[in-house]
């Protein structure tokens, strides 16, 4: 008997006589043949007990640094916002924790009903009429998009935003090549001098005439992010009307954005912009950060992708007795039913992670999510000002941010991180590092959440002033305390 | 006399778009501690939103009154057995729960720097070794967040090894039995799926593999034991006929709690497996999602494997990289499902060695013990076993019998066991069994709850021999009873219809 | 729904179709069968007319809650109607397949191909074959 077992001799010899053999071993032996048996115990330790194994996993997670432990403005796709609570609370109930995929709508209607709310607040998030209930997360949804938007068209040429999140972009790159797919980028506007209305200054959206000359009658979907990468907020109706005008109008491709939900209270919603399709990560409605997922992707869409869409979709009904019920529904469209046919091989929601969104969501509220935003907002404003002031910082792309901003660095970004981080502070991802991109030399992406205070962002500037000066002077500065792999204590 | 109905729809029905008044806020924002921006100021106004979304406006107390409410019309694995065939519905630790919540896991942000999340990378390490080990194949990528993503990635690995070697192969050879992610995933990767016929025994039909491999086959998906509880005891035979025609064997590794220990993918020829890691170890289904599906690979496989790649540098640290020239690239945001992989380490840790091979070896038992129960007097003649004597971790019956001699279908089997407390075994699956019954017991369960089922089982067809009805009306005891499904696709409602004002007071509920 | 039934004026082919031919068009259609082993049909997206239908060839899909079916052709044609119907009331295919529940109308090539499907009398004693075997 092992951990989680319950034989005992006396139960194995009753259910051995009841089978009618000998051992537990007759039942491989008669089953799998000997020259697939492995006949030499897995080469693994062998196993502890339950305080061990939590001394163990707590010994792992003391050499992490968390949010927890440091001043983070690291963004750049999933985000340290506050999780209230009864999100925990509701997400660890055995109810919703335990149970499969709702196959027996009876005993479900908890788990349909969150979905259905689930997806009412995601159509009213996008402003679009209908979606699903939700995808693996966000860049893969991205490339599931893409996927139906094939299937929509048949077409097989993905015009994209460079502002895309590096991510979505190589992801979207992977699944083009099984689709047999061609990707093209449309590159951001560089950084001008503009001395009109500030509001439609600044470089780093997408650049409007290549994205038209990008587009052609053989081009499937296009996609963008908004905001995208960068922080900036693109133009978003701009380049929807372009994509749905000029010489491909009679047949356009389909419109692809990636959103980030939580600026959804301030921002343009995707549907009212001309967007056909909106995807986006939800972490950051009440999910952890969990070293990258689990999440959820959301995906919405106009009624006529409905009968393409991946994924699970719940909807309302009614029992024999006429009381309210809610089941899974379209199924033909999925794996199970349609094979490989299927518009997706999606068989699995993100249903935990998509409760959670939900009952954040529903926390938030109404005018929560417009009083975040504006929150975000303003303390970007902030940022972005008392950071530029810095000497040896300046934008990279001062085009409108509301959450999120990309800075300029006069010196080693990775130095002037270190430096930081040495002072208890992450100030944000090293944009080349992550993107590879020439452009992105010098490049710093803050993020700001509601849980950086106005003295977190002070605090931000005075450490990265440091850091600059530190890294700007001679001397050695290779020899901090974290190279090595070493950790630092917060 | 009459009665007064009330006409607002029982709380418990109400959806939270229906519940709380304007005005009424569960969220404090934090203080405005910067100087004011509006909105407007910063943005043009073609770029911002107009009105607020209509989501709820309710109290925490509501929220939270709401949300009981409805997990109170669930079923749930800790409340009853969940005998899922295909599913792998086995007990979740709650100490797996308590480590996933260590901040150093639950509040660790993906683009750390890898120096600065040494635990978080080491941890992943463990656990690609472990599973190597288990699957007899030496590397492995974490990335995928199911199973059906692992999937994908092996076809496109297959691709991207065939088309290395000059090579564009078309065809996925897949049996009847498969699940159906493995030809919607093939097609997905851009290939065609050509169905192999299944044998007497349950197995893949050699005649009818040997016809249809060629030159232009990719690859065969296979899964072992099937989705039959058939261990294919030809597979030595399948994977030399595969590997002779330079085709590539990938192992759908749903049903790898069988085998833990016992027999290994690697040791059977193949090159691909995927795991689940939300049914072999244990993480919480969470009533659909989310999973993890890492797959290990042969040497052969391995330059196309996905980045980044965890690597463990001579200093002993760990690191991620993206050098790897011959990568199919990447599959989805960041390193993968981490809390999945937490959950999932401390699962093997928990077990090691031979506690995994007991659980193997347990849910043969349970399984087996199950079959030999439900062949009593009274069961059998309705519910036969659909193949062998034996049977691995999973047993697929058929419901032909019940159906053709008292018209009663495997359905209103599965609705009547709600009323007994049991959540029904998969039904109408695999397809090429008539009214198909797939019950996986697992190994967490008791022999008092496997009894206590198949009495179940023997009293519901003693119900369907003397009342029929019964069965055909079930549920009768449910939340709900059976839900009108043709009409929710008919006239599809997929969302609360919301008032286009913000909403009145909804009655008190 | 009622109960099975296989008008003699039809003629059958082995995938569960039936047609109705007058002069050189043919009406068709799923059988009682087909629709029973679909169970309740929910969406019947039609082709459109002009289409071409190669006997023995999938012309369309019907689908129930839980299965979608290949729609074969028993002839060889071209649509010159379609069941507009059916978008709005798919369930007309279960409750009467051989009336309402019409799929389209076709002119046909080549009017030998008849010769190969079967009349009520057979295509029914096929069926009691199909159900033993399962």
């Amino acid at each position: 008997m092992s951990r989680y077992t319950a034989v005992t001799p006396g139960d194995l010899k009753a259910m051995l006589g009841a089978i009618g053999v000998d051992s537990v071993d007759e039942l491989f032996a008669r089953q799998v043949p000997d020259d697939v048996r492995l006949r030499e115990p897995l080469d693994l330790p062998e196993g502890m007990g339950e305080q061990e194994v939590y001394a163990h996993l707590r010994e792992l997670a003391a050499r992490n640094v968390s949010t927890e432990d440091e001043l983070s403005f690291v963004g750049a796709g999933m985000y340290d916002h506050y999780v209230p609570a009864i999100v925990d609370m509701l997400c660890q109930r055995s109810e919703f924790l335990t149970p499969y995929t709702p196959y027996q709508p009876e005993v479900s209607q908890g788990s349909l009903q969150v979905m259905f709310e689930y997806q009412t607040a995601v159509c009213e998030l996008t402003a679009l009429p209908v979606a699903n209930a939700s995808v693996y997360e966000g860049p893969s949804a991205v490339a599931s998009a893409a996927y139906m938007a094939k299937l929509h068209n048949g077409r097989a040429r993905f015009v994209v935003s460079a502002g895309l999140h590096p991510h979505s972009l190589q992801t979207l790159r992977t699944y083009a090549r099984g689709f047999d797919a061609e990707v093209v980028e449309v590159p951001l506007t560089a950084e001008l001098t503009f001395d009109g209305d500030a509001r439609e200054a600044g470089g780093g959206r997408t650049d409007l005439e290549r994205w038209r000359e990008a587009i052609d009658e053989r081009t499937c979907a296009v996609i963008f992010a908004q905001p995208n990468f960068y922080g900036v907020v693109e133009d978003a109706p701009a380049l929807c009307a372009i994509a749905k005008g000029g010489p491909t109008a009679a047949s356009p491709p389909v419109v692809i954005a990636q959103v980030d939900p939580i600026t959804l209270g301030v921002l343009k919603p995707p549907g009212e912009c001309g967007v056909d399709v909106a995807v986006g990560e939800g972490q950051a409605l009440g999910g952890r950060l969990d070293f990258g997922g689990p999440s959820f992707g959301l995906f919405a869409a106009r009624e006529e992708y409905l009968r393409r869409m991946p994924g699970r979709i719940a909807g309302e009904t009614s029992d024999v007795d006429g009381r309210r019920g809610f089941v899974l529904t379209l199924q033909t469209r999925e794996q199970h039913i349609r094979r490989e046919r299927a518009t997706s091989n999606i068989c699995t929601a993100q249903a935990l992670n998509a409760l959670a969104g939900t009952v954040y969501l529903s926390w938030l509220g109404r005018h929560g999510l417009v009083e975040l935003g504006e929150l975000l907002l303003a303390r970007t404003q902030y940022a972005r000002k008392v950071l530029t002031d810095i000497r040896g910082v300046d934008t990279l792309y001062s085009g409108p941010a509301v959450r999120e901003l990309a800075l300029h660095i006069d010196g080693d970004v990775d130095l002037v991180r270190r430096s930081c981080a040495r002072q208890g502070v992450n100030p944000g991802v090293d944009l080349h590092a992550l993107t590879g991109r020439a452009e992105d030399r010098g490049g710093l992406l803050v993020a700001i959440t509601e849980q950086r205070s106005k003295g977190d962002i002070d605090r931000l500037a005075a450490v990265l002033q440091n850091a600059l000066a530190e890294a700007a002077s001679p001397g050695d500065h290779t020899t901090g305390e974290i190279v090595g792999r070493q950790v630092v204590p917060a | 006399m009459s009665v007064q109905v009330p006409t607002a729809a029982p709380p418990e029905r109400r959806t939270i778009f229906q519940r709380g008044a304007v005005g009424r806020r569960a969220f404090v924002c934090p203080e405005l501690d910067v100087p004011a921006v509006a909105a407007a100021d910063a943005l043009p106004a073609r770029l911002l939103r107009s009105e607020p979304p209509r989501l709820p406006e309710v109290s925490e107390p509501e929220i939270v009154r709401h949300y009981v409410g409805l997990s109170k019309r669930n079923f749930d694995l800790d409340s009853g057995f969940y005998p899922l065939g295909s599913c792998t519905m086995k007990h979740n630790p709650r100490v797996h729960e308590r480590v996933a919540a260590l901040p150093g896991h639950a509040r660790l942000h993906p683009l750390q720097d890898p120096e600065r999340a040494q635990g978080a990378l080491e941890l992943m390490w463990r656990l690609e070794r472990a599973l190597a080990t288990l699957a007899g194949l030496p590397h492995v990528s974490l990335q995928p967040s199911a199973g059906s993503h692992g999937e994908l990635a092996g076809a496109l690995l297959t691709r991207a090894f065939h088309e290395d070697r000059g090579q564009r192969r078309n065809k996925v050879l897949i049996p009847d039995t498969a699940h159906g992610t493995n030809p919607a995933t093939v097609a997905m990767a851009g290939l065609q799926t050509v169905t192999i016929q299944t044998n007497a025994a349950g197995g893949v039909d050699l005649e009818d593999l040997r016809s249809k491999v060629d030159d232009d086959v990719a690859c065969l998906m296979l899964t072992n034991p099937n989705t039959l509880g058939v261990f294919d005891s030809n597979i030595t035979q399948i994977a030399r006929i595969v590997h002779e025609a330079g085709a590539i064997l990938y192992y759908d590794g749903a049903n790898l709690n069988a085998v833990m220990g016992i027999s290994r993918p690697g040791d059977m020829g193949f090159d691909i497996v995927h795991f689940n890691l939300h049914k072999t170890f244990t993480q919480p289904h969470g009533g659909g999602g989310p999973g993890s599906g890492p797959i290990a690979v042969s040497d052969r496989i391995e330059p196309y494997l996905m980045v980044p790649r965890i690597v463990r540098g001579e200093d002993g640290g760990f690191d991620l990289s993206e050098q790897s020239p011959k990568s199919i690239g990447r599959l989805r945001g960041f390193q993968g499902n981490f809390g999945c992989f937490v959950r999932a380490y401390a699962y093997i840790c928990s077990l090691g060695a031979s506690g995994l091979r007991d659980a193997s070896e347990v849910a043969v038992l349970n399984a087996n013990y199950m079959l030999a129960r439900l062949s009593q007097h009274g069961v059998a003649e309705y519910l036969p076993r659909a193949y062998g004597d034996l049977c691995m971790h999973e047993l697929v019956l058929s419901g032909a019998p019940l159906k053709r001699d008292l018209k009663v279908k495997t359905l209103d089997l599965a609705k009547r066991l709600l009323d007994y407390g049991f959540h029904p075994p998969t039904v109408y699956f695999p397809l090429l069994v008539e009214e198909a019954l797939m019950l996986e017991p697992t190994e967490t369960e008791t022999k008092e709850t496997l009894d206590a089922f198949a009495d179940a089982v023997a009293a519901i067809l003693a119900e369907a021999v003397a009342d029929p009805e019964i069965l055909r009306q079930a549920p009768h005891t449910t939340p709900v009873r059976r839900l009108d499904e043709a009409g929710a696709v008919r006239s599809p409602v997929l969302r609360e219809r919301l008032a286009d004002a913000p909403q009145e007071p909804a009655h008190a509920g | 729904m009622g109960d099975a039934s296989y008008p003699a004026d039809l003629l059958y082919h082995p995938e569960h179709d039936w047609a109705r031919v007058e002069g050189d068009q043919a009406t068709l259609g799923i059988t009682w069968y087909a629709q029973d082993v679909l169970g309740e049909v929910v969406f019947f997206e039609p082709p459109t007319v002009g289409t071409k239908l190669t006997q023995g060839e999938a012309y369309a899909e019907v689908e129930s809650v839980k299965a979608v079916a290949d729609v074969i052709a028993p002839l060889t044609g071209e649509i010159v109607a379609v069941n507009d119907h059916l978008s709005a009331s798919p369930q007309a295919i279960n409750e009467d397949p051989y009336g309402a529940g019409w799929l389209v109308k076709v002119r046909l090539d080549d009017p030998s191909g008849v010769e190969s499907l079967m009349d009520a009398e057979r295509y029914t004693a096929s069926l009691t074959g199909a159900r033993d075997q399962t």
